[in-house]
């Protein structure tokens, strides 16, 4: 038995057919072959699997494939520029040393940019609060906060997230 | 160096391999999806401890999408290897006993594998698992290795009496029993040093494809050490020829020692494919099924005396070990409890007597192998709780204690007393280098040591305890000589050299390629810049690769925080190769004699005439088409070489922690954290940095939070991440980081190694942060992990209150 659900995932609109049990995060990587979201557990713990639906952060091995039906999804391959510009966040934690193996850096992407939505100023604390839900095994977080900082700095200063792969309206199924 | 290439070398370059990481290209092995690639689940035993009396899969097999079940009894390979025997040559006996691909007649611990499906789906394996009937007789399990080698204890090994796996005694017992016999004061205490879950970001996973054409198989593993595993899957394991297995590791999401080891799946896997005609089988953990599947770490519990004068000499140091293994052993279980903890206990002290004694035990638990530091986070735990206690007893400072310790600067190299210079044939580790005392002091002025009792009392007015606590440690990295391992017999007899080949292609572009095994070290940046460095070469211009088997020279990869040492000497010794052979070429085109030939950069210049001159690019475009070549002279520039180091190499410094502990609730903060290291000389400080900020972090998540819990008959009660805490963002401090820069004389860069400094360090330093803070309740010592429910129940208990 499965379910037709339409997204839009990274501007495109994208279709599939899925079993009511299937995670969006295994629609997004089995099905779309989007395999920058990761999961790291089976506990919703860890955030690698952090997307953006409907602009907000979402653990998408918490949200089954037929809940998105409708939505408009990001993930990390979205966040960059059609030109290959980077996201601020994306040069931050490339400039800050913000990542070593990788494997929470796509969740850990997402989950702060949805914080510097909200908040265009953060203290390192709120930083830290707001990356909670990510694990990162690798850095010690130090360099993680650095990068976030330094990413809100630059998007304050006028740096623009890139356009192009912005959502149109969203597509209904 | 060319004066148009800048010296990357030391600099604090961005790593060439994020922008794969930032933008979600990364390729991880769960992210492979090969043509034709069908999907195994491992049926995992739910008991600790059960005689397997039968295991009926018919019901499995009928199941939709389900190509093959397989249970132990189907596979005639043999057990895994264990490949570092307590003691080596030494006569210790171990007796062994590993994990089979499957289990067949007994299950030794909750997780171990019963059997397996391979099926279209990953779901349709999973649901299919559940058809699987196993018929299990439970048998009493036994969880703590001290209990377990007591009379009476559940037998987990026909060959292990009282579940003893050794006993390996290090050291000198007379001179130390002596040293205790006339000591003035003798300090004591049970330490436990509890058990971890390593927990990488991404968990294990393989692929295996067979392929019937030509009989090879190819295996995809989340590994550190793709070349050992194809060695030890075909000479150990299964018997297939070693030529005819391929080995490779794609990017690896983070491993801290866990990625070492040879697992049943690899060869499972192998087995699948072939039984199923050669379709490539994915496995991939669950996080849950990891913590069954996957190595821990640590679990000892310790006695420990320190023996010394009034004055603050320490003369003694007898230790005895319980090292928990688990239910069988893994690839180097053995080892880390003794070479890699026994023989550094003493730590960075001169401490002239030292006696330790370590059993290592079989328990109802997943195995325990190496982690992150490895035994040297144990060893430093127990020397650096050791030196406050004696402190505490003698109403010494704590700084000043380990100052009047320290081995002088002087006596190095120098030869430490429990063990590991101990000589076997002749051969023997000494510390390389070391000055101890300018990070004490460096550390003790960044937080205000001698404020401590005015911060303390102004804690105190907001209801908190203060403690303020040090670790003073060494790490052992660069493993190792190889003449020492067959000297001292630690190791399987192999070795472990390094490797590196460079070839200069015709374009002038350059390809490196090593036996090494990046798991997010940022391997590809480093060696580049060495590369940079060495040949006169822009960085882009220059790609380092990996990972495969096939494709690099043989290599002993990534742990041990070894690459710097040993692998980047390879690739400098590869590199002196290629610049030699491209000075004589240049001497051959420009018609000179090669000594007449200087190298600056990339240029290959006549003495005195820098007007002639070619480039490395001239060079590899005139000899990879090699029209002209000299008498003797190959065509091709490109170079391999072996790398076996002289010594380890010995990073130390002073880590110090500072705790506030909520009086009601029990609550610890962790308020700061400042570490002075000296790691020797750096590749790439901001790489060094980072593994130093991950190291500490995860030696905090081990004071405070972090800890794997057995019930008494075996069950994981902390078997997933909402169980088991791992540290998150909001409760650690930015991290505050000074050096010293000490260079190690062992090899050409002076670099001494980083991976594993910050957890062998913070643990420590956290611990006796707590325990500091607790002391004017009159707590001596309080085991680990510091959650508010343990301080919460020592503070009852030390004021009279019921725990």
């Amino acid at each position: 038995m499965t379910e037709h659900i339409a997204v839009v995932v990274n501007g495109q609109p994208r279709e599939g057919d899925v079993e009511p049990r299937r995670m969006l995060v295994q629609f997004l990587r089995e099905d779309l072959e989007l395999t920058g979201t990761h999961v790291g557990c089976d506990t919703s713990q860890c955030g690698a699997c952090t997307v953006h639906v409907d602009g907000k952060a979402v653990k998408s091995c918490t949200m089954l494939a037929v809940q998105a039906d409708g939505s408009t999804v990001q993930t990390i391959e979205g966040m960059a520029g059609a030109d290959g510009a980077l996201h601020p966040l994306q040069q931050a934690f490339w400039e800050k040393h913000g990542l070593q193996c990788g494997f929470c850096t796509p969740g850990m992407i997402m989950a702060a940019a949805d914080l510097l939505t909200r908040d265009t100023e953060p203290s390192d604390e709120e930083i830290r609060h707001a990356i909670e839900g990510n694990i990162c095994r690798c850095t010690g977080y130090h360099n993680i906060v650095a990068a976030i900082r330094e990413a809100a700095s630059t998007m304050r200063a006028g740096a623009q997230a890139p356009t192009a792969a912005t959502a149109p309206a969203a597509v209904n199924a | 160096m060319a004066t148009d290439v800048q010296d990357v070398l030391g600099s604090s370059v961005k790593r060439v391999e994020d922008p794969r990481f930032i933008t979600g290209k990364g390729r991880y092995l769960d992210d492979i999806k090969l043509t034709g690639m069908v999907h195994m689940a491992i049926l995992r035993s739910p008991y600790a401890h059960a005689n397997i009396k039968s295991v009926d899969t018919s019901a499995a097999t009928s199941k939709p999408g389900v190509l093959a079940v397989i249970v132990g009894a189907d596979i005639p390979w043999n057990p895994l290897p264990m490949a570092w025997p307590a003691g080596g040559s030494s006569g210790i006996q171990n007796n062994v006993s590993t994990p089979r691909i499957l289990a067949t007649d007994s299950v030794k611990w909750t997780g171990e594998g019963v059997a397996a499906v391979v099926a279209e789906t990953p779901e349709q394996a999973i649901d299919a698992l559940e058809a699987i009937q196993v018929d299990y007789e439970p048998l009493p399990a036994v969880v703590d290795a001290e209990k377990a080698t007591q009379p009476g204890a559940p037998q987990l090994h026909d060959n292990a009496p009282n579940n003893i796996v050794f006993t390996w005694p290090v050291g000198d017992k007379a001179g130390t029993d002596k040293a205790f016999d006339d000591a003035e004061v003798v300090v004591k205490q049970r330490l436990v040093n509890h058990r971890l879950i390593p927990n990488p970001m991404e968990v294990r996973g393989d692929i295996g494809l067979y392929n019937p054409g030509t009989d090879e198989y190819t295996v995809w593993m989340s590994s550190q050490t793709p070349h050992i595993q194809r060695l030890l899957l075909a000479a150990f394991v299964t018997g297939i020829p070693e030529h005819k297995i391929r080995c490779i590791s794609p990017d690896v999401g983070g491993a801290f020692g866990t990625k070492i080891f040879c697992y049943a799946d690899m060869a499972l896997v192998m087995w699948a494919s072939k039984l199923i005609g050669g379709r490539p089988v994915k496995w991939v953990e669950s996080r849950r099924e990891s913590y069954g599947s996957t190595i821990h770490g640590r679990d000892h519990i310790t006695y420990v005396e320190i023996a010394g004068k009034r004055d603050g000499e320490v003369t003694g140091l007898r230790v005895k070990t319980f090292a928990n293994l688990g239910g069988r052993l893994s690839t180097i279980g053995p080892g880390v409890p003794t070479t890699l903890y026994g023989r550094v206990l003493s730590g960075c002290y001169k401490i002239p007597n030292v006696y330790a004694e370590v059993t290592g035990v079989y328990t109802n638990t997943t195995f325990v192998d190496a982690y992150r530091g490895a035994g040297r986070p144990e060893a430093t735990y127990v020397v650096e709780r050791a030196m406050d206690l004696f402190a505490n007893e003698i109403g010494m400072d704590r700084a000043a204690i380990r100052r009047k310790n320290f081995i002088p600067p002087d006596q190095f190299p120098y030869d430490n007393p429990s063990g590991l210079g101990t000589a076997v044939n002749g051969e023997k580790i000494y510390i390389d280098s070391g000055n101890y005392e300018p990070a004490l002091n460096k550390a003790l002025v960044a937080v205000d040591y001698q404020d401590l009792d005015k911060a303390k009392a102004e804690a105190k007015r907001r209801g908190k305890l203060l403690g303020m606590g040090l670790s003073t440690y060494i790490e052992v990295c660069g493993v190792a000589p190889s003449k020492w391992i067959g000297a001292v017999g630690e190791g399987w007899g192999a070795a472990m050299w390094e490797s590196s080949n460079i070839k200069v292609h015709l374009t002038g572009k350059i390809i490196v390629t090593m036996g090494t095994q990046p798991q997010g070290q940022g391997h590809e940046t480093t060696y580049s810049q060495i590369i940079s460095h060495e040949l006169g070469v822009p960085m882009e211009d220059i790609i380092v690769q990996h990972s495969d088997t096939q494709g690099t020279p043989f290599g002993y990869g990534s742990y041990g925080s070894r690459t710097s040492s040993v692998g980047s000497t390879a690739a400098i010794k590869a590199a002196d190769k290629i610049r030699d052979k491209a000075r004589r070429y240049a001497a051959h085109m420009l018609e000179a004699s090669p000594d007449d030939i200087e190298v600056v950069g990339a240029e290959y210049r006549v003495k005195g005439s820098p007007e002639k001159k070619k480039t490395l690019q001239e060079i590899a475009f005139a000899l990879d088409l090699g029209f002209s070549l000299p008498a003797g002279m190959e065509p091709y520039l490109d170079e391999t070489a072996y790398y076996d180091t002289p010594n380890c190499t010995w990073p130390f410094g002073t880590h110090i922690a500072v705790v506030e502990i909520d009086e009601e609730t029990g609550e610890t903060d962790l308020i700061r954290y400042l570490a002075v290291d000296d790691v020797g000389k750096k590749i790439n400080p901001m790489i060094v940095d980072g593994q130093l900020h991950g190291g500490i972090v995860q030696g905090v998540g081990q004071a405070l939070w972090e800890t794997a819990v057995y019930s008494d008959d075996g069950q994981l009660l902390s078997g997933s991440m909402m169980d088991y805490a791992l540290p998150r963002a909001s409760w650690i401090p930015n991290l505050e980081l000074q050096e010293t820069v000490t260079p190690s004389p062992v090899n050409p860069i002076g670099v001494k190694g980083v991976g594993e400094a910050g957890a062998i360090a913070s643990t420590a330093a956290v611990a006796n942060a707590v325990n500091d803070a607790l002391s004017p309740l009159g707590i001596r010592h309080l085991d680990m992990p510091f959650t508010a429910q343990t301080v919460w129940r020592a503070i009852q208990a030390a004021k009279g209150g019921k725990s």
